[in-house]
């Protein structure tokens, strides 16, 4: 793609608002539509259209085959963890009310952390599909 | 009749859908072809989901003095973890794919089935 | 948190600890590593399958509501006996089969592929039990999807480039049929407004004419006889069996359709209640001879294989069509004899293939012709395999017996002597092809050069599993009051107020 000079431009400014919106997408869930998929998508087809057009070689130099695995397995334990914090703070399992001092901050917290752990999990499960096809030789 | 399909073609289309995905599922013989297939099989429940959903004049149910109608929020929140899943199905698929293409060489399904029969035959 | 605490949240537990262990092992990251960590978590799982099914024994059915949200709006899990009797079933032969993989796996899978291996069977793993756990049908979609899509995986891991073919043929049925599951419990969510069974229960009697109802009886119970392998719908099963690495086989041959089966009587009889799907719908017309003609055809295919993964795929076919046979007979004894018969058929055909596993290990290939001779080169393998096959079969003092001895009682109850008979004609079929591998095995000389030189005994590790599971056989055979007991305890809350 070195010689596509406006694809080169286009994906340099339309990268970072799509990292930034994908960010506003996932913090904002909580108040309104979006949320941990949508917002692992979003990152996850940022990061992936900067490896279609700068090559998979500097996608690689950012984000590392090897992190893509461990941040495609925390994610998960992440969300399984807070339902195990929520256990061991003495409420049923994934009942986020017991995480605070007061329900309602509980219900925020817990809802972000797993909503974090499920955009962690999306966006580096996206970028390990486009490693694990994109290293295939035919 | 052509007034209760006019006013339910959403579920026209889910019908249409569904069988040209199934028909490509079990008709056509390319292991590609069959995979979009069951992605077309797949989208027609999406959309039939959302049907369900949808309430005629209804909004997007976030609470507002403003409006009364909502639409029910709860078939497309239980649609979107349906679609993750074909989105992880349909990756799985390719990616077995791959290696069969590698493993056979082709991926029209009578092709494999020769020569898995050649094989069979030389070892029998 | 104390004994008490711990044990309110079993539910959650049996599925949790397998879903936990599963990112973990990709954290790890190391063979030997991952395995033990597997190895614990599957043999916790059974210790919580095992608090389960006695505090339900104990105290009678209960809920549990994840996050704290009641039921209907909330997902609850509720325990009766039949689905604690699931969990011990799959986590049982899971926790037997995971010691049994590491030599298994580390001759059939790359060194640097085999995490991924124990990845995936702790999420097939977290979602077997999680359908059989869960009170909430749009949650048991979402589970079945985890562990197909889990299995899937394993599948393709078998050796050779036949296993992603039958991989990939076991994903486009396997999908299918989750996606009828799913077109049906839509259509019941816009009849009636909820996806909990114990509402759904009381919400459709009112509305059992209606048409959409019976489409959606129909969807689903099609899409999880799709999943369970009922005959005609089996054509995936030999292929997948036949192809997975040895240990993956033995645990899904124990696992994977009891859980589907479970899954459809727990639709058939818990949510639209045996009046409706055998009265109405006259489901048992259909699902009787299906079984019928499962267990004769299949069983006759078996006879023919070559593969003797084939083999036991075909009988597992057969077998599905025991278990749906109880169901359909629809009375108190059939249904005891089709849930126990998930119990026995899991020993005895987890063994089966175990032993095979073992074989493939030292000898490679596992058709008839290798077998010659092979009693005497592994005679405590071909011991274990002669005598899970006679459990198989149905003899006397091994449980196969049991769960038969049950189904023929309820045919006979209803005065269906042909169908006792074609029980029984099976049985001799079942003899019959098991009874062909020991032949070949005592009877028939080592080919010159046909056996190679590591064909010696299996590793300890890889024998004690299978000896516990035929010692269980015939334990389970001599003294059936707990795998019978609870069988019937089920039943009857299946069959609730109707019979």
């Amino acid at each position: 793609m070195e010689h596509h000079l406006v694809l080169r431009v286009a994906a340099k400014l339309l990268i970072p608002p799509i990292l930034l919106f994908a960010l506003y997408v996932q913090f904002h869930g909580d108040f309104g539509p979006g949320g941990g998929f949508q917002a692992g998508v979003i990152f996850g087809a940022g990061c992936i259209l900067y490896g279609v057009v700068f090559g998979v070689d500097n996608l690689q130099r950012v984000v590392p085959a090897g992190v893509v695995r461990v941040l495609s397995a925390a994610g998960v334990l992440l969300y399984a963890g807070v339902g195990v914090w929520s256990l061991l703070s003495g409420g049923n399992y994934l009942d986020y009310g017991v995480l605070a001092a007061d329900r309602v901050h509980g219900q925020h917290l817990g809802i972000m952390l797993v909503e974090l752990g499920v955009g962690t999990t999306v966006s580096a499960v996206m970028i390990g599909l486009f490693y694990g096809f994109t290293s295939l030789r035919p | 009749m052509l007034e209760l399909l006019a006013l339910h073609y959403n579920y026209l289309a889910v019908v249409v859908l569904m069988m040209t995905g199934l028909y490509v599922v079990i008709a056509n013989g390319n292991l590609v072809k069959k995979v979009i297939g069951l992605n077309i099989f797949q989208t027609s429940v999406f959309i039939l989901y959302i049907s369900f959903g949808k309430r005629l004049g209804g909004t997007a149910p976030i609470l507002s003095p403003d409006f009364e109608l909502y639409s029910n929020p709860l078939p497309h929140v239980l649609i979107l973890t349906a679609i993750v899943v074909g989105v992880a199905t349909t990756a799985l698929a390719l990616a077995l794919v791959i290696r069969i293409h590698r493993g056979y060489g082709t991926l029209e399904e009578d092709e494999i089935e020769r020569i898995e029969a050649e094989e069979q035959g030389g070892a029998g | 948190m104390s004994a008490t605490a711990v044990m309110a949240h079993l539910p959650a537990l049996a599925v949790v600890v397998p879903l936990m262990t599963a990112p973990l092992t990709v954290l790890v990251n190391r063979p030997a590593l991952v395995w033990r960590l597997a190895t614990l978590s599957c043999l916790l799982t059974f210790a919580v399958a095992v608090g389960l099914l006695a505090r339900v024994l104990e105290l009678g059915p209960f809920v549990y509501e994840i996050g704290g949200w009641a039921a209907p709006w909330g997902i609850e899990y509720r325990i009766d006996a039949f689905n604690a009797y699931v969990v011990l079933v799959v986590t049982g032969v899971s926790a037997v089969a995971m010691p049994f993989a590491r030599r298994s796996v580390e001759r059939e899978v790359e060194r640097d592929r085999a995490y991924l291996l124990y990845c995936a069977w702790m999420l097939a793993l977290t979602g077997l039990v999680g359908i059989a756990v869960t009170g909430d049908l749009f949650n048991v979609f979402v589970f079945l999807e985890i562990s197909s899509l889990a299995t899937y995986v394993l599948v393709s891991m078998g050796r050779g480039r036949a296993a992603p073919l039958a991989a990939l043929r076991y994903l486009v049925v396997g999908t299918v049929g989750a996606t009828f599951f799913l077109i049906g419990v839509g259509l019941l969510y816009e009849m009636t407004g909820s996806l909990n069974m114990a509402d759904l229960a009381a919400r459709i009697p009112p509305i059992a004419d209606s048409r959409v109802v019976h489409a959606g009886f129909v969807f689903i119970v099609l899409g999880l006889a799709l999943k369970a392998a009922l005959f005609p719908l089996h054509a995936w099963l030999p292929g997948a069996y036949g192809a997975a690495p040895s240990a993956v086989t033995a645990f899904l041959a124990g696992t994977a359709t009891k859980v589907a089966i479970y899954a459809l009587l727990r639709v058939v009889f818990t949510v639209f209640g045996a009046r409706f799907a055998f009265g109405t719908m006259a489901f048992d017309v259909l699902l009787v001879p299906l079984a019928l003609a499962g267990i004769l055809v299949a069983s006759a295919v078996a006879v023919f294989q070559q593969d003797l993964k084939r083999m036991l795929a075909y009988s597992s076919v057969a077998q599905i069509g025991y278990m749906l046979l109880g169901a359909g007979l629809v009375s108190e004894a059939g249904l005891t004899g089709g849930i126990v018969h998930m119990f026995n058929h899991a020993l005895a055909k987890t063994a089966l293939f175990l032993a095979l596993g073992c074989i493939a290990y030292r000898v490679g290939t596992v058709t008839v012709a290798s077998m010659a001779g092979l009693g005497r080169r592994m005679p405590w393998t071909m011991a274990a395999f002669v005598l899970g096959g006679l459990s198989l079969v149905g003899v006397p003092l091994t449980a196969g017996f049991v769960s038969k001895w049950y189904l023929v009682q309820a045919a006979l109850e209803r005065d269906l002597w042909w169908v006792a008979a074609i029980v029984l004609f099976a049985s001799v079929l079942a003899l019959i092809y098991t009874g062909r591998v020991a032949e070949a095995a005592y009877f028939r000389p080592a080919v010159p050069g046909g056996l190679p030189d590591r064909a010696r005994e299996a590793p300890l590790s890889m024998l004690v599993p299978v000896w516990l599971l035929v010692g269980l056989n015939f334990y389970f055979g001599i003294d059936a009051a707990l795998s019978a007991g609870v069988a019937g305890e089920a039943a009857r809350g299946l069959l609730g107020g109707v019979s």
